[in-house]
């Protein structure tokens, strides 16, 4: 069992949706999230001022696995995540997949453990 | 108290004619200035109205826009737009104004302070309420336009309509023109108003094209259109009503006096229709939709408005009902038509405006109690008024498209134009989830 977590951009949330559905993976929990990496922030004015931002508006998708759903979802993701950046192959920003190993899962509804409970 | 009784009797001693005439002037003028401030009060009803239907990404755009535009209107109309929709002489008779110096800025001086300039109202009275109207007309078209134009060329856009197309298709009617001499019938602007908005509105939003992620394909082709929600219903639904107050004075002060019968009838038809199509868009929304939905319902108390405001003065009070009762459900349909035609109205301007404009302009033509008033009359208006509209807006925004460009990107739409327009969030410190 493995954990995928992705964080894309807010876009790129409905189209990656649909991708992980025809993939068969239902499965997932999304949160806003706020984060710095290689994409540069911008700046706001107020009042004359200027505002730094940079921390940027980011998704963050959490999806737990069985291993042999590990490949179908980060392709997924990846497929539809990826922009078409200045060279057709994505522009920074477009986010990271991180997989962990997952130690158990528990479905609380039956008590049920393991990859069967994740299923 | 004692010491005043005296010259009050002197004051009764003068003839009777000139007090009367003097109440009534007052009363006239202050109900007029009294509306003109109700008709501003309908600016802050359009900002909360399409703030409330669009993104929170994209609020301070949409006042930032709004407030210009009722700057701008007014401005524009001292500059020349009265004097083009009123005009002292023709270059065209009954067409347009005559072109010269005299166009240019209204009336500096204080002359024109008592009735001779009107029984009813001053100068200065006539002018600051029909410069309320002019500012509506082009606030219409914010709201079809929003979320996906430049602020740039929509301000271009809004201080030529507002100062050119709206005071010339006024003058045709209002201004003694072509319009008025054939008998056509708008009391206060069903198509004067709201369908020249509401055409430029059509104009804008087709020029553009839909926002970003609002009409898709799925994989096996079929179109699927995905809803783009307003963040706000409590500040659509605060909109709404302070567009029903306002009503009262667009409708009420275009008696231009305070004659008890009209202004007291014209309240109650404008108020029953606007009762009458909240329930009828209930309805056909709960039919449609299968659920009751508060913006549709709110679009209908709007379209109500729209309908009776051509036949406020003219059609019985269940006519009144009857008209506002078809609005609501037109409206419904309306705003379901253009998304299956794929024009995109964030706040269902077109639907309101042009579409509610035009059956109220015809529906003079139906129930009016004026013989005087034919169906074909009111069409030739209807249809005048869009032969000059139409392409005057298209025009424009071509014009706008193909040379500044009237769209922002892709990536600033995304994020919001209230970062891209103006550096600036609505809603600092607040995270909302966006994503699209």
């Amino acid at each position: 069992m493995k954990l995928i977590i992705a964080y894309i951009a807010p876009e790129a949330l409905n189209p990656v949706k649909q991708a992980l559905l025809r993939a068969d993976v239902t499965k997932m929990s999304v949160t806003n999230a706020l984060g710095c990496g290689a994409e540069r922030g911008y700046r706001e004015m107020y009042r004359g001022a200027e505002v730094e931002i940079d921390l940027l508006k980011k998704v963050r998708l959490e999806i737990a696995v069985n291993d042999g759903f590990v490949e179908p979802t980060v392709n997924a993701i990846l497929e539809h995540a990826r922009t078409d950046g200045p060279d057709q192959s994505g522009d920074t920003g477009d986010g990271k997949i991180f997989i962990l190993q997952l130690e158990d899962c528990v479905r609380i509804r039956t008590g049920m453990r393991g990859p069967h409970a994740i299923g | 108290m004692q010491d005043q009784a005296a010259p009050e009797a002197t004051a009764a001693a003068a003839p009777l004619a000139d007090r009367v005439g003097d109440l009534e002037l007052l009363a006239n003028n202050l109900w007029i200035l009294i509306a003109a401030a109700l008709v501003f009060v309908m600016h802050l009803g359009f900002a909360a109205l399409e703030s409330g239907l669009t993104q929170a990404k994209n609020t301070t755009n949409i006042l930032f826009k709004n407030t210009a535009i009722v700057a701008i209107g007014l401005l524009t109309y001292a500059f020349v737009g009265f004097n083009l929709m009123y005009p002292g002489a023709w270059s065209v008779e009954g067409w347009l104004a005559a072109i010269s110096t005299d166009l240019f800025w209204i009336d500096d001086s204080l002359d024109d302070f008592d009735a001779s300039y009107n029984p009813a109202y001053s100068y200065w009275s006539d002018f600051i309420f029909q410069a309320m109207f002019a500012a509506t007309a082009a606030t219409i078209v914010s709201g079809a336009v929003a979320e996906r134009i430049r602020l740039g060329p929509f301000l271009v856009f809004s201080a030529v309509y507002v100062a050119v197309v709206y005071p010339l298709c006024g003058s045709w009617k209002w201004g003694g023109g072509w319009l008025e001499d054939r008998g056509f019938h708008d009391f206060a602007g069903s198509t004067l108003v709201h369908s020249v908005g509401g055409w430029g509105a059509l104009a804008g939003a087709i020029m553009l094209g839909p926002r970003l992620g609002k009409y898709l394909r799925r994989n096996d082709g079929t179109a699927v259109t995905r809803p783009i929600m307003g963040h706000s219903m409590p500040f659509a639904a605060v909109g709404v009503f302070l567009l029903w107050f306002g009503w009262f004075g667009f409708n009420g002060g275009s008696v231009l006096s305070a004659d008890p019968a009209t202004v007291s009838f014209v309240f109650v038809t404008t108020t029953l229709a606007a009762a009458a199509g909240a329930i009828a868009a209930m309805a056909t929304s709960w039919i449609v939709q299968s659920k009751p939905d508060l913006t549709m319902m709110l679009n209908g108390v709007l379209a109500g408005l729209v309908g009776i405001t051509a036949g406020a003065d003219t059609v019985s009070v269940s006519s009144a009902v009857l008209i506002g009762a078809i609005a609501g459900a037109i409206v419904v349909l309306s705003v379901v038509a253009f998304e299956r035609l794929k024009i995109d109205d964030p706040v269902g301007a077109i639907s309101v405006h042009l579409v509610c404009g035009i059956w109220g302009t015809l529906a003079v033509g139906i129930f009016s109690t004026d013989p005087d008033h034919s169906f074909v009359e009111q069409l030739i208006g209807v249809v005048s008024i869009g032969a000059l509209c139409v392409p005057a807006s298209f025009a424009l925004f071509a014009a706008l498209r193909y040379t500044v460009g009237i769209r922002v990107s892709r990536e600033e739409e995304l994020r919001g134009l209230d970062i891209g327009e103006h550096g600036m969030e609505a809603y600092a410190g607040f995270q909302f989830f966006t994503s699209s």
